[in-house]
């Protein structure tokens, strides 16, 4: 079954990329505006050689990484003390909702005032905007936590500390994963966008940028096309990395993923 | 051993248990039986501590429960949500040994030592959702006596199983409690259950409860699913203690026995 869905998505895959073609080929669109897909697909294997667009890679990587590794330090524990303290949450709340509608994107020229480093911008709207899907999740995982679960291990004299931390965080980590995943394609999106933004030394976005304006259409698509391939990537990690983890809870809950 | 005087809890307006007297012996095995819904949970609740009770006194070995008790461990009628599904059966009975001091080896080897009692042995490396549901709650059995507590409280302890596993719990738990010398109080609705495993039954009233009756049982040490059951002290004692959870009066030939 695993195996039909994989192949199924790749013909999926391979059916678009044939009719963009057939479609570029039949002259309907200028090829100066949107390269036939043959050529984006060349100009994408010709970024894998491409130095200049590896170096970009690379630390536009190492801002994903670190960024998202900052989120989930203070996005989980501030989910955890909202979801254990309901009065705080209460209090919190109002603000939550109010800033989590904004796009996060609406920020990044906020930012370019607030840091000088590049680095450092990316970082601080990566860990914006990606800590609210684990904030939400962690709290609401925390409310569905089995009041009879932490009721044993209360019953055994362990304090609230020790329940948040035996009985709570390990019930709530499936949904916590989830919302570190959910993260981890926002981050993707805001490294780029900040760096098409903001400008700076190197980055795919910045390689985007330069791509655009020496009018090379194919390398442009090609590097939008490998932050597309890494972000499925890194979903698909994530989701064998949960599905290893919380075996588990996929069995309690009987889902088939 | 519990010495429970005059207990009294009301949810807002709503009295559940109104003046509670229960006392059980060191050793001894206490059934308390009722209909359902006349707060015996909110008894067992009371007596671990999870709840304040809005009066009355609650005292474990001439102490005050005035917190949650560290010589006290209770068994769930919910396995399935009682038990931790991320841990195998050995780390969820060797859990609550934190409390005790003991380093990982020695938390191990009394988890092991205790699933073997239940007759888990081979079942260690097991996860809960990979058990029958008799086999989980053996698992929680295992648990508390691990804790080696000096009471035992056990709510509905044999309500999610079937027939078969539950008389086979029922002398799992006379067994291991006569066993470790343990003070146990068990709940149940079920009127067989209460006098098979039970030296004494306790009988409360509708709600608000009260204690309708405490009623020695007189069947001896040793007992047995079929032999036991057939006794005529066995029948007697049920048919009373089934009048009384209908809400009968107390009959002069038990109390006679008192």
């Amino acid at each position: 079954m695993e195996h039909a869905r994989v192949l199924r998505g790749v013909a999926g895959v391979a059916g678009f990329l044939a009719a963009a073609e057939i479609v570029g080929a039949t002259g309907l669109i200028d090829d100066r505006f949107l390269p036939r897909m043959s050529t984006i697909l060349r100009g994408a294997a010709e970024l894998l050689v491409d130095g200049e667009f590896l170096a970009d890679a690379r630390a536009s990587l190492a801002a994903w990484g670190l960024g998202l590794l900052l989120t989930v330090a203070v996005a989980v524990p501030a989910g955890l003390a909202l979801g254990a303290l309901p009065p705080v949450e209460r209090a919190v709340r109002p603000l939550i909702e109010f800033l989590r509608p904004i796009p996060s994107v609406a920020i990044i020229p906020l930012a370019i005032l607030l840091f000088s480093d590049n680095l450092h911008l990316r970082v601080a709207v990566v860990v914006y905007a990606a800590s609210w899907p684990i904030v939400i999740n962690t709290i609401y995982a925390l409310r569905d936590v089995d009041p009879l679960a932490k009721e044993t291990l209360r019953s055994f004299g362990f304090g609230p500390v020790s329940v948040l931390l035996r009985v709570a965080l390990p019930s709530a980590a499936p949904f916590i994963a989830t919302g570190i995943r959910v993260a981890a394609g926002t981050a993707v999106i805001l490294v780029i966008s900040a760096e098409l933004l903001a400008g700076g030394a190197e980055g795919v976005g910045i390689y985007i940028t330069e791509a655009a304006s020496g009018n090379r259409m194919d390398l442009m698509l090609g590097a939008a096309l490998w932050a597309g391939l890494f972000g499925v990537l890194s979903n698909t990690a994530l989701v064998a990395v949960e599905r290893r983890l919380f075996r588990w809870h996929d069995a309690r809950t009987g889902a088939a993923r | 051993m519990l010495e429970i005087t005059d207990l009294v809890h009301s949810y807002g307006s709503h009295r559940v248990l109104d003046g509670v007297n229960i006392r059980a012996a060191e050793g001894e095995l206490v059934c308390v039986v009722g209909p359902s819904g006349c707060g015996k949970s909110t008894l067992l609740r009371s007596v671990a501590g999870l709840i304040r009770p809005t009066g009355g006194r609650v005292l474990i070995g001439g102490q005050p429960v005035d917190r949650i008790p560290d010589n006290l461990a209770v068994v769930f009628q919910d396995y399935s949500r009682s038990l931790y599904p991320w841990m195998t059966a050995a780390n969820n009975v060797a859990l609550p040994l934190r409390r005790r001091g003991l380093d990982r080896r020695r938390r191990r080897e009394a988890a092991i030592a205790a699933l073997d009692q239940v007759g888990l042995a081979d079942a260690a490396a097991k996860y809960p959702w990979e058990m029958s549901g008799g086999m989980q709650q053996r698992v929680s059995i295992a648990r508390a006596l691990a804790y080696r507590p000096s009471l035992l409280l056990m709510d509905e302890p044999f309500g999610s199983v079937d027939a078969q596993t539950r008389e086979d719990l029922e002398d799992l738990v006379l067994r291991v409690c006569a066993h470790h010398g343990m003070t146990t109080l068990l709940i149940t609705h079920d009127i067989d259950e209460s006098v098979y495993v039970g030296d004494r039954v306790i009988v409360l009233t509708r709600s608000p409860a009260r204690v309708a009756a405490d009623l020695p049982v007189d069947l001896g040490e040793s007992r047995d699913q079929i032999a036991t059951r057939q006794r005529d002290a066995f029948v007697r004692l049920r048919a009373e203690v089934g009048r009384l959870v209908r809400g009968g009066s107390p009959t002069s030939t038990v109390l006679e026995k008192k």
